[in-house]
């Protein structure tokens, strides 16, 4: 089972190593890590999303809270959540009917063309991981010469918060 | 007046009620050293290798229950640390181990004698802090300390660039009385509603099982132990870390389980009905098969630490806390109930207890190992401070010393580490100069640390160590006897040093011992040197086995059994 850890966490150095460290140490999945700062400049949000039964996910989040540094962990997907993940792909475009069909794909899907040169487009599309999963296999038929994605970030839905 | 961080880290230890720092300088320390000369409140005992340093910390931890500190230098002292860490790491035993680094300018750009200690040591520590302020200095210690010492104990590494304990550099100090943490805190009490339910559990229980680990003794609980235990008139068995908390001489003590645990304890375990585990973790040494343990049981786990809960075995009743306080109020709970009628089922247990699945040929010619320690106990009346190495010496001595005091056992029983036994011991004998410290180790074991019969003789440490001398690593012959077709790679312990001239020329008493006849009058020979260092070579009888052995992943109701007991045979043939 997929699952989303959302972990607030001291702002100290090595704080995300003690996160990774642990995963790779009791080997722990991770399908995707994001780190970023929040409303409070002393803390950092990490959220990971992995895999494994529940008692494995029962032991990940018992062994991440028992990290010094950590100061919350939740578990998303038990939850009402919302997930967006961002995705950049650099698609070969050089020929008219090309650009036309994915100009056409991309706003289907309410992505957006960032960057054009005479033969590459740069679509950028904010969705869940399903979306962006379908996205790009829709681009199949197409050239595509990198992706990047940025991994997801989710947040409770209402008034639910993950800081305790 | 105000200090240099060479200063101030002293004056936090000297704080902090140390009293013995073990240690060995390097550049990266000098100047906490120089610190170190100027006042006499903290001890510091120059080990002869920074394993024996964190060991040395360990055994006094152990036998005290106060933390062991640790000072090493940076690169080659950090990393011979390691081991020592890992293994407070895997016992839950407190400690704070400063290790010192490469200026802050120099750190990343592979400085002599850099390596990154904070990254080594994550994996096996609670907890590991990198100073980069001397104004930091006495809080991080505060920390240290206190997450070394609260909730599951363990080690801290304090990691201190060479810059900042810089004796031009000075700052005002005060030791903080408290520190917040908002991420850090420890359970204490557990769960009212739970305990109900354990209580309610426990007194519906036909065949019940006590399993106490070493949480009671790390929690000081052997007390609230005993209370809990002779309210109910159940059985209890132990860990290898938890003997000595409950009176091995007792009747309701039924003896250690797991690997090498005693046959009653084993098939009490496969049988019981309702578990109720203390302090302990479900380790797979006492487990044996996940699938095939307890199959009957609803199963009550008393633990402080969250993670060890469900972490291997699912249970029935969680209750986080602290051991002594959960038993405390169970105890109080338990005292006006009526307690159940367990009489079958002792009469099941003492049927298995009738056979002593511990017996051994009593009439070799060649000394027993399992004999040399029932002799060590009688000689030191089961009261001395027992420390250990690994191997099958150690199960011996886990099966046959006998303890009856919690602190007493101190071995490397999560991480196994060889070479532990000296170093520890010479930590519970600097804490306690009067009390008898006996090392039981093997001729393999002893060698890994044996340049600290120096440390002895500098301190004056008065150790008794009782080399069992197979000629082999024991255990690891065991098992290639067992499960390797008597194929003994690399087992045999050739060339081996005159441990009676090693001894003598590092300035100590060296005796060896051959005959079964000399065993008692030699042993007793050796005891009576009260201020001396005594290190006592029995030659062993090569061959003989741990028994009984649950082979690793098989269940608690399939173990071998000694030839020279009544049980069923050792069917290691079978096996191999
Ligand atoms: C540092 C370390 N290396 C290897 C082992 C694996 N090991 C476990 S027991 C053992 C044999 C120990 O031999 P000895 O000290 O002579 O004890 P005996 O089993 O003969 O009593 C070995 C090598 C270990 N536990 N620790
Ligand atoms: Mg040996």
């Amino acid at each position: 089972m997929r699952h989303i850890i959302s972990i607030l966490i001291e702002n100290e150095a090595g704080a995300l190593s003690r996160v990774a460290g642990l995963f790779s140490a009791r080997a722990y999945n991770i399908e995707s890590l994001t780190v970023g700062p929040t409303e409070d400049p002393t803390l950092s949000r990490i959220t990971i999303v992995t895999t494994g039964s529940e008692r494995i996910i029962d032991q990940i989040i018992k062994q991440v809270d028992k990290l010094i540094d950590v100061v919350a962990v939740n578990q998303l997907t038990s939850d009402l959540h919302i997930e967006r993940e961002i995705v950049l792909v650099k698609v070969k475009a050089s020929e008219s009917q090309q650009r036309e069909d994915l100009k056409h794909l991309a706003e289907v899907v309410n992505g957006r063309i960032i960057d054009v040169t005479t033969d590459t487009y740069i679509i950028e599309l904010t969705e869940s991981v399903v979306q962006i999963d379908s996205f790009i296999a829709a681009l199949s038929e197409h050239e595509i010469i990198e992706t990047v994605r940025s991994g997801v970030s989710g947040i409770a839905r209402g008034g639910n918060v993950c800081t305790k | 007046m105000d200090l240099s961080g060479g200063d101030i880290l002293i004056r936090c230890l000297k704080d902090e009620g140390v009293e013995f720092l073990f240690g060995y300088p390097g550049g990266a320390v000098l100047h906490i050293y120089d610190a170190l000369y100027k006042q006499d409140d903290v001890k510091h005992i120059l080990v002869r290798h920074e394993q024996a340093a964190t060991h040395a910390a360990d055994g006094y931890a152990r036998a005290t229950g106060k933390p062991g500190v640790v000072l090493v230098t940076s690169g080659p002292g950090a990393t011979n640390a390691v081991t020592g860490i890992a293994t407070a790491y895997m016992d839950s035993i407190p400690m704070v181990v400063i290790t010192g680094q490469v200026a802050t300018s120099s750190i990343g750009s592979d400085a002599f004698q850099e390596v990154d200690a904070v990254g080594i040591t994550r994996p096996c520590v609670k907890h590991n802090f990198l100073v980069k302020d001397v104004n930091k200095i006495a809080e991080t210690m505060k920390k240290a300390f206190r997450v070394a010492t609260t909730g599951r104990p363990g080690p801290v590494v304090v990691d201190i660039p060479k810059d900042i304990t810089d004796p031009a550099i000075k700052v005002p100090y005060e030791y903080p009385t408290a520190v917040a943490m908002r991420s850090y805190q420890p359970a204490t009490a557990g769960d009212p509603e739970l305990i109900k339910e354990a209580i309610a559990l426990l007194l519906t229980a036909k065949q019940p099982m006590i399993y106490s680990g070493g949480g009671v003794v790390l929690g000081q609980a052997s007390e609230e132990l005993r209370t809990f235990v002779r309210q109910l008139a159940f059985p209890i068995t132990s860990t290898l870390m938890g003997l000595g908390a409950y009176p091995y001489n007792d009747d309701l003590f039924i003896g250690m389980l797991g690997m090498h645990g005693s046959y009653e304890s084993n098939m009490a375990m496969h049988d019981c009905d309702v578990l109720i585990a203390i302090g302990a973790r479900f380790d797979d040494r006492v487990t044996g098969k996940i699938a095939e343990f307890c199959p009957d049981a609803k199963i009550i786990h008393i633990d402080i630490d969250p993670s060890s809960i469900s972490k291997t075995i699912t249970v029935d009743v969680p209750i986080v806390g602290n051991v002594a306080n959960v038993l405390q109020e169970m105890n109080k709970l338990l005292a006006s109930e009526s307690k159940p009628d367990i009489k079958a089922w002792w009469k099941t247990i003492n049927g298995w207890r009738s056979k002593d699945c511990m017996a051994y040929d009593r009439n070799s010619d060649q000394i027993k190992p399992q004999r040399a320690i029932e002799i060590v106990h009688e000689i030191t009346k089961g009261d001395a401070y027992v420390t250990s190495d690994v191997g099958q010496h150690q199960m011996w001595a886990a099966q046959f010393y006998g303890f009856e005091k919690p602190n007493r056992w101190i071995n490397s029983g999560g991480l196994g580490a060889m070479g532990f036994g000296l170093p520890a011991a010479m930590g519970v004998q600097l804490a306690y100069p009067d009390e008898t410290v006996v090392c039981i180790t093997g001729e393999g074991s002893i060698q890994m640390c044996i340049q600290e019969l120096s440390t002895c003789l500098q301190y004056g440490l008065p150790i008794k160590i009782v080399a069992l001398n197979n000629r082999y690593l024991g255990m690891v012959r065991q098992w290639q006897e067992f499960f390797y077709k008597e194929r003994y790679s690399s087992s045999y312990m050739e060339s081996l040093p005159d441990f009676v001239k090693l001894t003598e020329s590092y300035g100590h008493v060296g005796i060896r011992i051959e005959k079964p006849e000399d065993l008692e009058s030699e042993l007793k020979r050796a005891f009576a040197m009260k201020d001396r260092l005594v290190f006592i070579d029995i030659v062993t009888d090569q061959k003989e086995n741990v028994y009984p052995m649950i082979a690793a992943g098989m269940a608690h109701n399939e173990m071998h059994h000694s030839p020279h007991c009544e049980l069923p045979q050792d069917p290691r043939r079978e096996l191999a």
